[in-house]
């Protein structure tokens, strides 16, 4: 569990992160957008307690981040943002000098180590030094050291930034298993789709500023509007647009297709169909034409610039 | 995951083990499985290994050849063989010792700055270590190898010396000392490290700064040389070794309130911020939220303000002050002046009357004895900037012990000590208590950086400390010194005079 109330950061006179509050459950994903310099990686320093905030609160795992630092960093795993590898250790050797660190018993540290080693295909890697590994191998060797005391809460930091797309597809969905165990998982990241996937709430962090914060559902019909539904018919619809103009929104129309967005889907979307059945035409499909978060994360930028 | 990705409990990680709930000893383990990697670390770098192993094996052997080579060519022109070997001989070891431990400042620089440049530091302050367990361990992993490497290489010299021709047999008092000069050099350099690396984000700045602590311990190692070569004074050795213990200490001191989570990922870059500076500076001249120059605003709200925040160095500064005295005092019963032959008060008169004569024909007297105190103060403050303050402490100190001397061997050989006080207080109730608030300041000013306030960086410290010196240097200081020079040169003789004439 994380809770952050008012988090305040100044440095000097710059203010970094500006009165932030959210909290994130067990077992859920909070993913964290905004552009470079939002600020996104300072809160994360602060749930670390690694960085104290200048004001407000935050508990992490239970323990507070300035009163109990050393607990908050035990109960974390942390992929940072540079991933600081010791490049002229061994890959073994760099976890298993991090599990000493957590007093790991070197039963289980070996245990560990290798399991997710195995896990994320660094299997060959094992005694290879660092700094022969790849991008992306170092990423997830960043990744598995996160990973090693098994923390409850883990903060990840653009987690498959330098991945091809099957190790980021593996890492995913490590994560996703991650969250299935109740784990407490922050994520920042610029890949929408992967928050978009991973994410069970998102955060937009723009100047310091959490300027928005919810459900990808609750962001979407805030900031885009209803979503649209497109309905695609076997006949032309010859007129039927009007027909429906009092239930719905209608935002384009071809000979054989409608798009249109209601408030209120469940009810709505019934009546349509009773209306376009009933007139004789054949319906193909009724489906909700998805917004991507994307758009949704766009439209909540533009609206603060505004 | 299967059942070793996920245990029941999630973190295996003991967190009483951790922070303020660690005992003394896990604190040390912490720190040791730090120093551990480091060493391990350092060992695999070449540009290390290269310089330790030749500074251990090879220049012992040199040096070996080296001392023979001298000794047989002084004898050759006369000299007093065995002399020799006792003056030269324990020299090289101390030598021998100091290069390979010079290296620590290498390593040190590579560990806290390299780490910093390659961003490698952050994952460890992620981990619960505290800061003083991450600045333990890489003090130790900087000190230890060189110290070993030291020790090898005088060990190897030593026996090269008792199994040779010369067949020296060195007095054990004389290893233990070199062993602890060559300890403490080597912690003065890593600790020193420390306090520079904070102040860098790369190698190539803190090899740059890094001269600032070579050349120091470099020229000490010459002072130290032309005291080995001299047996009867090698106790003063001992000092040495004490001196730098104390500064170990506050370096210490300085790079564990440093060395913490929040100064080492504040600071992004090498940026001489000289607009900041100047704007801390400034701020605390003229007094926190003072706008624009009001003499008397100022006194009010910073000059004597300023002076009372500054109570516990006046207080360090007057206790020195009398125990310099009392010590002057207790040297004149040891080394005695034979003041009662040579003392005529005749003598004295005229002295005073050609000083008063003189003065008031030549005011710039007035000028040269304001401008010489001036001088010493501005002197004092200087050093003491740069050596955590003692050295403003020692400068502000010694007249006083000069002075305890001299009132000493007056009152032993029965004289008349009215005239010799008044010679002093007259313009002493001006300038003794200049010299204390400037002392204090320049105190203050070198020792803040051993212990900034928590709300400040090292930097800003030193900065409004220095601030603090030059406000109560103008304020203050110098309109005393102002008056003490004028009645020195213009009361102070009168008063002399009147006391001896009355026979007072």
């Amino acid at each position: 569990m994380i809770e952050a109330y008012q988090l305040t950061k100044y440095f000097d006179k710059f203010l970094a992160v500006n009165e932030i509050s959210f909290s994130v459950e067990p077992g859920k994903v909070f993913a964290i957008l905004g552009p470079n310099g939002a600020g996104k990686t300072t809160t994360i320093r602060m749930l670390t307690s690694i960085l104290n905030p200048t004001s407000g609160k935050a508990t992490v795992a239970g323990y507070d981040v300035v009163t109990q630092a050393a607990q908050v960093r035990a109960s974390v795993g942390v992929l940072t943002e540079q991933h600081g590898l010791y490049e002229r250790m061994r890959g073994l050797e760099y976890l298993d000098f991090f599990g000493r660190i957590y007093h790991l018993s070197a039963e289980y540290r070996q245990k560990r180590a290798l399991h997710l080693m195995e896990r994320f295909g660094l299997g060959d890697a094992l005694d290879k030094r660092v700094g022969e590994y790849s991008k992306g191998m170092k990423q997830k060797l960043a990744l598995v050291r996160a990973l090693l005391h098994d923390p409850p809460v883990l903060l990840l930091d653009e987690p498959t930034s330098a991945m091809d797309p099957q190790s980021a597809r593996l890492v995913r969905d490590a994560i996703k298993e991650l969250r299935q165990d109740a784990r407490t998982i922050i994520l920042t990241t610029h890949n929408l789709p992967e928050a978009d996937e991973l994410a069970d709430k998102i955060g937009v962090i723009r100047r310091g500023r959490m300027i928005a914060q919810g459900d990808f559902e609750s962001l979407s019909t805030r900031f885009v509007g209803p979503p649209t539904m497109e309905l695609r018919t076997v006949q032309p619809l010859n007129g039927l647009v009007q027909a429906v103009g009092d239930l719905v929104t209608v935002t384009a129309s071809g000979d054989d297709y409608i798009l249109y967005t209601t408030p209120t889907p469940t009810e709505t979307n019934t009546q349509v169909l009773r209306r376009v059945l009933d007139s004789g035409v054949d319906v193909l499909t009724l489906s909700r034409k998805s917004q991507t978060l994307e758009e949704v994360y766009l439209h909540i930028v533009q609206e603060d610039e505004e | 995951m299967d059942s070793a990705a996920q245990p029941a409990s999630h973190s295996q990680t003991n967190i009483s083990r951790f922070g303020d709930q660690a005992t003394w000893r896990e604190t040390l383990q912490n720190a040791l499985v730090i120093t551990r990697r480091e060493v391990r670390d350092s060992f695999r770098d070449w540009r290390i290994i290269i310089p330790i192993f030749v500074l251990t094996l090879f220049f012992p052997l040199l040096a070996n050849f080296a001392s023979r080579l001298f000794i047989r060519l002084f004898e050759g022109y006369g000299a007093d063989g065995e002399n020799m070997v006792e003056a030269f001989l324990p020299l090289m070891p101390m030598i021998v010792g100091f290069f390979p431990v010079s290296i620590s400042l290498v390593i040190a620089l590579e560990t806290f700055v390299g780490e910093k440049e390659r961003r490698s530091l952050e994952p460890l302050l992620s981990t619960p270590l505290t800061n003083t367990e991450l600045y333990l361990g890489k003090v130790f992993a900087a000190t230890l190898p060189p110290l070993l490497a030291a020790f090898l290489g005088i060990f190897l010299y030593l026996l090269g010396q008792i199994l040779g021709s010369q067949q020296w047999r060195p007095d054990p008092i004389l290893i233990v000392q070199i062993a602890a000069l060559t300890t403490v050099q080597g912690m003065v350099m890593v600790t020193g490290a420390v306090v520079i690396s904070s102040q860098t984000t790369s190698t190539r700045a803190a090899n740059l700064l890094a001269s600032t602590i070579i050349l120091p311990m470099s020229l000490l190692v010459i002072v130290e040389s032309i005291i080995m070569i001299q047996p009867r004074y090698r106790s003063v050795l001992w000092y040495i070794t004490g001196g730098l213990v104390i500064v170990t200490v506050l370096l210490v001191r300085t790079g564990a309130r440093i060395f913490n989570r929040e100064e080492l990922l504040g600071r992004s870059v090498d940026e001489l911020n000289l607009r900041w500076a100047w704007r801390v500076f400034i701020d605390q001249f003229k007094g926190k939220g003072q706008t624009g120059f009001n003499l008397w605003r100022w006194y009010r709200y910073s000059v004597f303000p300023t002076l009372r925040s500054l109570k516990p160095a006046l207080y360090t500064i007057g206790v020195a002050i009398i125990a310099s005295f009392l010590m002057g005092w207790y040297f004149s019963t040891v080394w005695t002046l034979p003041l009662q032959d040579s003392y005529d008060n005749q003598i004295i008169l005229n002295n005073l009357r050609d000083f008063w004569e003189q003065a008031s024909r030549d005011p710039t007297w007035v000028g040269a004895a304001i401008s010489q105190n001036v001088r010493v103060l501005l002197v004092a403050s200087f050093l003491g900037l740069f050596t955590f303050g003692v050295l403003a402490i020692l400068v502000v100190i010694i007249p006083f012990s000069i002075l305890g001397y001299i009132l000493g061997n007056i009152t032993y050989a029965g004289l008349r000590v009215t005239p010799f006080i008044l010679a002093i207080v007259t313009h002493g109730v001006f300038e003794i208590p200049a010299i204390v608030i400037a002392g204090a300041a320049a105190l203050r000013a070198g020792s803040v950086i051993t212990r900034p306030p928590n709300e400040m960086t090292v930097g800003e410290a030193w900065l409004r400390a220095i601030a603090d010196m030059v406000k109560l240097g103008i304020g203050l200081v110098l309109p005393l010194l102002i008056i003490a020079g004028i009645l020195e040169v213009t009361v102070t003789p009168r008063m002399v005079e009147l006391a001896i004439k009355i026979g007072f």
